[in-house]
């Protein structure tokens, strides 16, 4: 079974963290893997830095921009986890843009995803339309599940159109926001976490965007399977660096 | 052939909307309702009130007869740059403020490059009443300051694009995370025909104007509506856009795109996107565009600052796939001698971008007979700093 949907199985509120790929040195890319792991965080999403992320705030933007002066690529980014599975067990997603993909090949992309043992992939910028006409064949053929945004200002019907189309987990933005931007929740993010946990999905969901703590992540996880955290923990690795990540995941899960 | 956009919001393999799910309401919305909007009489009424009476609609087509003589064939200038704020840009924001005040809308917000845009979009916002945040590359701040000076007298708030390149790719960057984090209150005015699916159509068919007197005039003066040719420059592609539209599907009428080469197509420092683009998605659209082996998208580099953008409008990428339109590099130095080179023969100031339209001269031998139609974008007045220091005037 896909390792993602096997570890929505269990009976846990699921933490997975987002890094960049490539940041803040090129060759740390396995070693946050491991840590991370080492650390209980439960789903990794690995960050393919792109130029011009339309979806993320200044802190992803910066670590990208400086992820690709270091020299990262695709393909070193596949080279780096050429042998993760020998020592990763826990799910790996990479979320990316769809240029970059689209540039290497959707299929070749993909194939090479399945060699490695990436489980999923989260591309903001691949609507769920074009993936559903275009792409989907070949995500299933590689066994490949595909990750699509709900936001506050999502339709029921659209949000019943996603559920269809999903296979794994959905990932429920928070707020109507770019990454980093939110700190906290209020009553109109709780209405919406009820709201849809009140529509009975198919596919469990997953709230990112503004969980930064063990507040927030409590908070997300009363209403969905898990939570995300991005924009924070690329700011603890600013600031702290690579070797305190039991310090922040320890924060997170008290 | 189609050139026009398919049901779907392509033009040819080109378009779409590639849009995070942020932002798929609003062009959703967009979607749905444009076409609708822009046919309701009342609609049309107002529009072409505001464009009679506040641009100063039609704006002449003009025989350049000293430029003609010089090379020998029968050159029009389409006088866009005698439009109230000096630029074709205001056809478009107009029509799209309309259409915002439709939308409920009250929040506006726009990127702008050489600042033509960012005035245009100021001016209707202050004509309207409505808030305007304008999105502008630091480096543009600095090279096209009259025209902040211009947005922040109209009551704009001018942010700097910090990222990236900080030109007009990373003003659109930011201007989209505006919107995803302002998804109810607030419109985004998008000045070229970029985009997602359905701004580059609508942005082209507020632009048509531009095409739909270009007939009646020239019918008028030469008793033939077609010209042989259409000159255009082109960034991103609503001036082509508007220039093309009405003779999309005329083959007797020849399109000419003019891009900016900056220091030499094959220089590392230009914009000319046709030549060294590939397919890609740039800002909600697949397109071509001007990016490295890995998909990463590249700076470019222009003199002007309004052709300095590394994708093209996909109208304009399915011109040049198809041949429809032939695609010409100008480097920053021909246009600079022709900008000043259409001062000293017929006394107009040309904007830089303009300037490149007007260079194809030097390099595209036309017919005596030949009626060649040039765009004329936009006035110079924006650009004095740079004509001052290239001449050393």
């Amino acid at each position: 079974m896909n390792r993602i949907k096997a570890k929505l199985k269990e009976d846990k509120k699921l933490l997975s963290i987002y890094f960049t790929a490539g940041y803040p040195n090129i060759n740390d890319t396995v070693s946050i893997i491991k840590d991370l792991e080492k650390n209980g965080v439960d789903m990794i999403e690995i960050g393919l830095p792109f130029s011009d992320p339309l979806a993320d705030g200044p802190t992803i933007q910066d670590s990208s921009t400086q992820a690709l002066k270091n020299g990262m690529t695709t393909e070193v980014l596949f080279n780096q986890l050429k042998d993760i599975r020998k020592t990763v067990d826990i799910p790996l997603i990479i979320m990316g843009y769809f240029n970059p993909m689209f540039q290497y090949g959707v299929e070749a992309f993909c194939k090479t995803c399945k060699e490695i043992g990436i489980d999923g992939l989260i591309i903001p910028d691949l609507p769920v339309d074009v993936y559903h006409e275009e792409y989907q064949a070949i995500f299933e053929k590689f066994g490949l599940i595909n990750v699509f945004l709900i936001t506050p200002q999502t339709s029921d019907e659209r949000i019943r159109f996603i559920d269809s189309i999903s296979n794994g987990f959905i990932y429920m933005v928070s707020s109507a926001s770019t990454t980093g931007a939110q700190s906290g929740f209020g009553d109109e993010q709780t209405a919406y976490f009820e709201r849809i946990a009140k529509m009975n999905l198919k596919n469990p969901q997953i709230i990112g965007f503004g969980i930064s703590n063990n507040d927030t992540f409590t908070q997300a996880t009363k209403y969905a399977k898990g939570a995300i955290i991005g924009s924070a923990f690329v700011k603890h690795v600013t600031n702290e660096g690579i070797t305190s990540i039991s310090k922040f995941v320890k924060n997170i899960l008290k | 052939m189609n050139y026009n956009v398919n049901e779907k919001g392509y033009y040819g393999e080109f378009g779409g909307a590639f849009i995070p799910e942020m932002l798929y309401p609003n062009v959703e919305e967009l979607r749905q309702k444009y076409l609708k909007v822009m046919a309701e009489p009342e609609f049309q009424k107002e529009f072409n009130q505001l464009l009679k009476d506040y641009v100063g609609r039609p704006s002449p087509l003009y025989f350049a007869k000293r430029l003609s003589e010089k090379y020998n064939t029968k050159i029009y200038l389409k006088r866009e740059d005698l439009n109230h704020t000096g630029a074709h840009k205001i056809n478009n924001t107009i029509g799209q403020i309309l259409m915002a005040k439709r939308l409920g809308k009250t929040r506006i917000i726009a990127e702008t490059g050489a600042g033509q845009h960012g005035v245009a979009t100021a001016t209707v916002c202050a004509l309207m009443g409505m808030e305007c945040i304008v999105y502008m590359g630091e480096i543009d701040i600095a090279r096209q300051a009259p025209n902040v000076a211009r947005m922040k007298m109209l009551g704009a708030k001018v942010v700097p694009a910090l990222s990236g390149s900080r030109t007009l790719k990373d003003a659109t960057n930011e201007a989209i995370r505006d919107w995803i984090n302002n998804p109810v209150n607030t419109h985004y005015i998008i000045g070229s025909a970029i985009g997602p699916h359905p701004y580059p159509d609508m942005v082209t068919r507020f632009q048509a104007v531009v095409s739909d007197e270009i007939k009646w005039q020239l019918k008028e003066q030469t008793g033939n509506e077609n010209p042989d040719y259409l000159v255009a420059c082109i960034g991103g592609g609503s001036n082509a856009a508007g220039t093309y539209y009405h003779y999309l599907h005329n083959p007797d009428v020849k399109l000419i795109a003019v891009e900016a080469a900056g220091l030499g197509v094959d220089s590392g420092e230009s914009a000319a996107t046709s030549v060294l683009g590939k397919e890609g998605i740039i800002h909600g659209c697949k397109t071509l565009l001007m990016q490295t082996k890995d998909g990463q998208i590249t700076e470019p580099y222009s003199i002007s600052a309004g052709l300095d953008y590394p994708g093209v409008g996909p109208m304009h990428a399915h011109l040049a796939k198809t041949g429809r339109a032939e695609f010409m590099a100008i480097t920053d130095d021909d246009a600079m001698n022709a900008g000043l080179e259409l001062c000293k023969l017929e006394g107009i100031i040309p904007a830089i971008e303009t300037s490149h339209a007007l260079a194809i001269f030097e390099q595209k031998t036309f017919k005596p007979d030949d009626v060649v139609v040039v765009s004329l974008s936009g006035r110079g007045d924006k650009d004095l700093q740079n004509y001052i220091e290239y001449f050393k005037i």
